[in-house]
């Protein structure tokens, strides 16, 4: 029951979603007839091309075949290169997914330490400057960090290099050495955001009676917080790491245009300059489903991690 | 760890997708490999159906080849035709071709190939410019190695364009997938392209010409200007083929490891002004207009002080190029009284630009300057190319406009009434029809009296010629310094 609820609500908001992107694709200005043929075009050409987009057909009917042809997989034709769209959605998304995941293994690398070191130092100095940091580092945006970061490691000290990207199975050290500096940017600043709230979370398992038993019972207190604290400190932290992965993936669009990363935040930007209606639509909307995914993902996670939620279910 | 497990299992995920993708190769960097970093990234490789400049740039003269090609100075030279002769009546073109000379395909280049490409300009081309070729009549292959192109009137201009894209020649066999496999006769052929990211060329093996000193150029691409510069400077390429932001050639210039080099192009700024409406169509305000303005100031903020004055539509690279900068000295009493004369005391005028980081800088010192002489410019930032074609280009809603018009030979758009700076001048008309149908030395005269002419009538300011600007690691020679056809020429590329 509850999962067919869930399931209404994925479909709902991802159909209202394709509405809001459509009707603003449909009031942007310009005319993507007119961007791809430039200046040398005649009114005859002008109108074929729109022909051949199908945007000389009324509003209701263009949505309606989008939408019918999502729902066979089939995500149109590009206006500007009349190449098929999915293998490409699928290529560039590849790209974002891994910059996205190396970001995400930095961010709970860099933020379960240290959160729980502020945590249990709360009343000390170290507790202090990792928590003041963590302030500082959640209000740094993705991309200066990026700047930064290369003309650190890249433009001074020549060592990784300013961006681009290699696939991994081209090059596996290429690809590495490449991943580095955009995960370290976006997942620098999210491990921010996330050691706030492993700190509070893990604060709170602090204050919780069975801590207390289990150090009556001899444990001394780390041991008491590895063995039965961190666990119950966990279900706060998914939550938070699952509303992240949203913001990671908008994050992801602004760090690959200064990393020069070719996944779906170039492809978006590239569509958007040139009017290719229908990839910006397209890769909106895998965007929306992603993040819609992972919520989803997040619920069910949660159950996985704390029995409890399970058997209330 | 519960935590654990699902961290791994979503770097699972991602790995499988990783592997589950068809992926790139790229080569590690050699002596026999360079890279060269680019601005606007082709969507595909068929130039035959998608526009824009990017795919040309790569392409043209390095895999596909022309009969004729423009060298670095703007001069029609021979590429597979080893020569060529005009009629009398300049309707019929006879071309030598050369022989000897294969497709990557395999296929031997002969007089059919040359019949072929032609004839498909009309048949499937669908990109705009193929009206380029509308003026041919037919084609007629005398023997393999001898072609006969009929025009249905005389026309240099025809000559010219087969040194861009529509000359391009194909092999018969070879045009199934151009926008993936494309096979041309060139020095090079394509390795891969990397959609979005990069384009890879191998010396092609059976090249007729000269082996290239690179058996691999990779052209990688960037949108960003700041990431391009800072993959120079942190080895990630070898060269910057066009430098977008000027003020960031000085942490080049003090840098020993490269060298700048600086030639032209075929790109006039132009403060284009609405000729057909009240009140530029008076050619007293356009005038006061031109007076108005201090452009070497102007070049000076708006692209570092780098670039050529004209003062007409014609950059030096073309034969009949002659500096009329000096026409329109920057007079602001002049100006106002030229706008007295015309009646207008106070002028307020739409400043129209595209949001590009050139027309940006320069309406910024164009309000002032002309605030100056009493006319006040309302600046509005228009999204480039989208709404910019729209409204300015298409709509002509517009008092003045500042764009780049890259062109080559795009005088002629001074002939055309309709285009969108609405400037109506028969006799500028007649003359460019006269030029195009007349010998070389005619076409010469004719088309310094139009450039003459438009100056005279101050149709347009033109504010300065971009240069062409390249970075490179020093050791890197032949370059190609100008910019002034569709193609970046990768063919002369060496090493000191």
């Amino acid at each position: 029951m509850a999962l067919l609820r869930r399931a209404g609500i994925f479909l709902l908001t991802l159909a209202i979603a394709s509405l809001v992107v459509f009707a603003f694709m449909a009031v942007l200005p310009g005319d993507p007839a007119q961007v791809a043929l430039g200046v040398n075009a005649t009114p005859e050409l002008l109108a074929q091309t729109r022909h051949a987009f199908g945007i000389d057909r009324p509003l209701p009917v263009q949505y309606l075949d989008w939408i019918g042809g999502l729902f066979t997989g089939d995500f149109g034709r590009s206006y500007v290169t009349g190449d098929a769209i999915g293998p490409q959605l699928l290529d560039r998304f590849e790209v974002t997914l891994w910059l996205v995941g190396a970001a995400t293994v930095v961010a709970v690398l860099v933020a379960i330490p240290l959160g729980t070191l502020a945590a249990a130092k709360h009343r000390t100095a170290s507790g202090t400057v990792v928590s003041g940091l963590s302030q500082l580092g959640a209000a740094v945006p993705a991309f200066l960090a990026g700047i930064v970061l290369v003309e650190i490691f890249a433009v001074s000290l020549h060592i990784l290099p300013s961006g681009g990207w290699t696939p991994p199975d081209a090059d596996p050290v290429a690809f590495l050495k490449g991943l580095v500096l955009p995960a370290l940017s976006l997942g620098l600043v999210q491990a921010a955001v996330l050691t706030r709230y492993v700190r509070s979370a893990v604060l709170d398992v602090l204050r919780e009676d069975y801590l207390r038993t289990a150090r009556a019972k001899g444990l001394k207190p780390t041991q008491a917080l590895v063995r039965h604290g961190l666990r119950n400190a966990a279900v706060p932290v998914v939550t938070v790491l699952g509303l992240q992965l949203a913001t990671l993936l908008i994050g992801a669009v602004v760090v690959e245009r200064v990393f020069v990363i070719p996944g779906l935040g170039s492809m978006l930007l590239d569509a958007v300059g040139s009017r290719d209606l229908i990839v910006v639509q397209d890769v909106v909307m895998v965007l929306v489903a992603a993040v819609l995914v992972v919520n989803l993902l997040v619920d069910v996670l949660y159950t996985v991690v704390d029995p409890r939620l399970r058997r209330a279910r | 760890m519960t935590v654990l497990r699902a961290l791994l299992a979503l770097t699972l995920v991602a790995a499988l997708a990783g592997c589950s993708a068809g992926s790139t190769a790229y080569s590690s960097p050699s002596a026999d490999s360079i890279t060269i970093g680019a601005s606007a990234a082709p969507a595909n490789l068929d130039f035959t159906h998608t526009d824009g400049a990017a795919i040309p740039q790569a392409l043209l003269d390095n895999v596909y080849q022309g009969l004729v090609r423009l060298d670095a100075n703007g001069a029609i030279v021979p590429q597979l035709a080893t020569s060529w002769t005009v009629s009398p009546d300049r309707r019929t073109y006879d071309f030598q071709l050369r022989t000897g000379v294969t497709f990557t395909d395999g296929e031997p280049f002969t007089a059919d190939a040359v019949k072929f490409s032609i004839d498909r300009v009309h048949t499937d081309w669908t990109i705009s410019l193929k009206s380029q070729m509308d003026v041919v009549d037919h084609v007629e292959v005398v023997d393999p190695a001898h072609a006969h192109v009929v025009l249905k009137q005389p026309s240099n201009g025809w000559l010219f364009s087969m040194t861009g894209r529509v000359g391009a020649m194909f092999a018969p066999g070879g045009v199934r997938q151009l926008a993936t496999t494309p096979i041309g006769t060139g020095p090079y052929q394509l390795d891969r392209f990397n959609r979005g990211d990069s384009l890879v060329l191998k010396a092609n093996p059976g090249y007729w010409g000269p082996k290239p000193a690179y058996r691999r150029v990779v052209l990688k691409y960037f949108q960003d200007p700041t990431a391009l510069n800072n993959a120079l400077l942190s080895n990630g390429i070898d060269v910057i083929s066009s430098v977008q932001a000027p003020d960031s050639l000085a942490q080049f210039a003090s840098d020993e490891r490269f060298t700048t080099i600086q030639g032209t192009t075929t790109a006039e700024v132009v403060l284009s002004f609405n000729n057909a409406v009240a009140p530029l169509n008076d050619k007293r305000v356009r005038q006061a207009l031109t007076y108005g303005i201090d452009r070497k100031a102007l070049l000076d903020t708006a692209w570092a002080g780098k670039g050529l004055l004209i003062g007409s539509m014609v950059p030096p690279s073309d034969p009949w190029y002659e500096d009329l900068s000096t026409v329109y000295p920057y007079d602001p009493a002049k100006a106002r009284q030229l706008l007295a004369d015309a009646g207008h005391q106070h002028l307020t005028l739409r400043l129209r630009i595209p949001n590009l980081p050139y027309a940006v800088d320069s309406a910024q010192v164009i309000r002032s300057q002309l605030a100056a002489i009493g006319v006040t410019v309302t600046i509005e930032e228009l999204d480039f190319p989208a709404v910019w074609l729209k409204q300015v280009f298409t709509g002509h809603d517009f008092d003045m406009s500042i764009v780049a018009h890259v062109e080559a030979r795009d005088i002629a758009t001074f002939g055309n009434p309709k285009y969108y700076w609405g400037y109506r001048n028969p006799a500028v008309t007649q003359l460019l029809a006269e030029a195009d149908a007349g010998t070389p030395q005619q076409q010469i005269a004719d088309m310094k009296q139009v450039a003459r002419t438009i100056n005279a009538d101050a149709a347009a300011d033109w504010l300065f010629l971009l240069p062409n600007l390249i970075v490179a690691k020093k050791g890197i020679t032949g370059l190609p310094p100008n910019q002034v056809g569709e193609a970046f020429d990768l063919s002369a590329l060496g090493r000191s």
